[in-house]
């Protein structure tokens, strides 16, 4: 017995050192940042890419002295997925932790369940969702922004390139998820504009096996090309079976599809695989001297070398999110009504992992249709298509 | 006439694994009366064993597929020793299906610290071009899918009629104190009925995720689609849940195909309804075997 109270004893000395060292340790006061995503969960693809790529920003910054000298502390909360959850974590980091800023959640239901509570709070919310909802109507929207494009942009992307190729009978595949519904709004709404009409719009579930059946609907009702629009591995599906099909059409994948990952389990079926992708996963082939080039290859090599993993769009909506509330703090302060000020009027020419920010009191995403490039797959790499 | 093929052939692929999940289903429920709501989470073993040991451990084809079956044997019977067997004797069936639900939780969330939550995928058995037949274009894995399908049920109906073991656990699904008056042990019996499901499972999972991949968490939609399957066929009964299985895949492929694809699951679990209110006891049941079902 005697034996094990010792044991203890250590164990209990060991976890005060490990664990009440760093605090006594710094001598200003930290500047406290709330984050909140979706690292658990159905869209857990989201949130642990965007948690990974906050550590290691804020690891990045506290190594080079902090924000003016003040150590930054990010207090990451796990939504779970869920809109209950995110608002119980937004409270909790509003109330107790009394955050400058909150960044995420990551999808558009828990940032809209977010909306209330942070207007009330008058405390700046940068989602890393894309709901085109989250910002609009910006009257409503005082304190609310968003680093992810619309899904708008990447359809307009999609659109502008088939009306150059002369494409005009498209057919549309979509998800049966928040990304799938929003995405075949779009498609469908824009698709006049464009003079291109939609014959076909057939749908999926998210744990679908097979969608030969809906590609087949699609080719026999005279497509011209076939628009998919999920994440996950839907897309992958619906390319197999686009390829096994042998449809003669060209395939057209949302800007969900930015992942290596993607061509690797799609194999030579992705051959010829066109979609609008964000320039984070093409940063290599991007000319020298374009704005962005420099910050997503600091990006993507550090986040690779850190977590033995390719970078992901998403991350890169937190690395956006959290750099403008980052920059904001060192230029005005720990005060919430002016980073919001700053977010809003000075956020301008903004190069970011997501495309080139140009916020304003009109849009509080500040991307358009610019940040994207129509990528296609060619030898089981990307190409930017001219 | 070449859609209707395509919409077939697409049914068919779905529907095998159903079919095999539904079996799953039925070989566990006939020797003890419970249904294993695990049985989907054996297909993801199956589909993510193998991608581990073919392409994660790079082990040639055959020494990958022998022990994936193997693997998934091991879990099966090691969940029957530790969960079931020792809740049989109380005979709350209910007990056990509740605990068949918390092994899918915890077989989920070991796959996801295991593989995390990407899909995984492996080249098809068969290198080469899809089939075209009429028009309509088939796959070469979605024919070994289908091929595979076929030879469990035949093994199966060989080793339930065939066999001195398989009439035992014929025998047990019948009247299990008549059987184990007779000296049959029953408890051996419920076992290999917990390792023929999981490897029955396994085996759909190993044939279907170069076509579907395969990600840690699709085991609870299978398990539904599976049970849908054995109970639109009749509980209990192999060759309805085939018929079953089948006939929702193809059901869900006409539905997208014909009507609208958004529909499809609804229209599918809408049939599985009517047929049971014109026929209770699923399409191959019996009304007076129900009678005597605790379930």
């Amino acid at each position: 017995m005697k034996g094990l109270g010792k044991l203890c004893l250590c164990l209990l000395i060991f976890l005060v050192f490990t664990f009440f060292t760093p605090i006594t340790s710094h001598c200003k006061e930290p500047y406290r940042i709330g984050a909140i995503f979706s690292v658990t969960g159905a869209a857990s693809f989201l949130g642990e890419p965007e948690k990974n790529t906050v550590l290691m920003l804020a690891e990045q910054i506290n190594k080079s002295g902090g924000i003016n000298g003040h150590p930054l502390e990010v207090i990451i909360e796990d939504s779970k997925s869920d809109e209950t959850q995110a608002v119980l974590a937004a409270k909790k980091l509003l109330e107790k932790d009394k955050v400058l800023a909150i960044i995420g959640p990551s999808t558009t239901g828990e940032s809209m369940a977010l909306v209330p509570i942070m207007t009330q709070a008058k405390t700046p919310l940068i989602s890393a969702a894309a709901g085109a909802n989250i910002t609009q109507p910006v009257k409503e929207r005082y304190w609310i922004f968003k680093t992810a494009q619309y899904d708008t942009s990447a359809v307009e992307a999609i659109y502008t390139y088939m009306k150059k190729r002369g494409i005009k009978k498209v057919g549309i595949l979509t998800i049966t998820t928040g990304f799938g519904d929003s995405g075949r709004k779009a498609l469908t709404e824009l698709a006049s504009k464009f003079g291109i009409s939609i014959v076909a719009d057939e749908r999926y579930g998210p744990k679908d096996t097979d969608m030969t059946a809906q590609l087949t609907k699609i080719k026999a009702a005279g497509a011209q090309a076939v628009i998919n629009w999920s994440i996950g591995p839907g897309q992958v599906i619906v390319t197999k079976n686009w390829y096994a099909l042998k449809m003669g059409i060209p395939l057209f994948q949302s800007h969900g599809w930015g992942s290596k990952k993607n061509i690797e389990l799609a194999g030579k079926a992705a051959e010829g695989v066109i979609a609008p992708l964000g320039r984070l996963v093409v940063w290599n082939k991007l000319p020298d001297k374009h704005p962005q080039k420099a910050l997503l290859k600091k990006y993507a090599t550090d986040y690779e070398q850190r977590f033995k993993a390719e970078p992901s769009t998403f991350g890169g909506h937190a690395y956006d999110a959290f750099m403008i509330v980052v920059e904001a703090i060192k230029k005005v302060g720990p005060d919430k009504q002016k980073i919001r000020d700053y977010i809003e009027n000075k956020i301008k020419k903004w190069p970011g992992t997501g495309g080139i920010f140009n916020m304003s009191p009109n849009d509080h995403c500040g991307l358009d249709v610019s940040a994207f490039e129509m990528v296609i797959v060619k030898n089981g790499d990307w190409e930017i298509l001219k | 006439m070449t859609l209707l093929l395509q919409f077939l052939f697409s049914g068919l692929t779905t529907g095998s694994v159903y079919a095999l999940v539904g079996i799953g289903f039925n070989i566990v429920y006939n020797s003890t009366s419970i249904i294993n709501l695990a049985q989907g989470e054996f297909v993801v073993i199956g589909g993510l064993m193998m991608w581990f040991f073919l392409e994660g451990m790079q082990f040639p084809f055959s020494v990958s597929f022998s022990l994936t079956l193997l693997t998934a044997a091991v879990i099966g019977l090691i969940m029957e020793r530790l969960t079931i067997k020792p809740l049989l004797k109380k005979g709350d069936l209910l007990l056990m299906i509740m605990v068949t639900i918390a092994i899918s939780i915890l077989i989920r969330g070991i796959l996801m610290f295991k593989f995390g939550k990407d899909p995984y995928t492996y080249p098809a058995f068969t290198e080469g071009e899809p089939i075209n037949f009429y028009g309509a274009v088939i796959t070469q894995q979605t024919l070994w899918v289908i091929g595979i399908t076929v030879l469990c049920i035949i093994l199966l109906y060989l080793f339930f009629n065939k066999t001195m073991t398989g009439r035992a656990m014929r025998a047990c699904s019948i009247n299990i104190r008549a059987a184990r008056l007779m000296g049959i042990n029953v408890s051996k019996v419920v076992m290999l009925s917990f390792i023929i499901s999981s490897v029955i499972g396994a085996l759909g999972g190993i044939a279907i995720t170069p076509i579907s991949l395969m990600e840690y968490d699709k085991g609870a939609m299978l398990s539904v689609k599976g049970f849908c399957a054995a109970i639109m066929g009749g509980l209990g009964r192999n060759r309805g849940a085939v018929a079953g299985g089948f006939s929702i895949g193809i059901l869900e492929a006409l539905t997208a195909g014909y009507i609208h694809s958004g529909f499809k699951d609804a229209i599918a679990l809408l049939i599985m309804l009517f047929i049971l209110f014109v026929k209770p006891a699923g399409i191959f049941g019996k009304a007076e075997i129900m009678k005597l079902r605790k379930f």
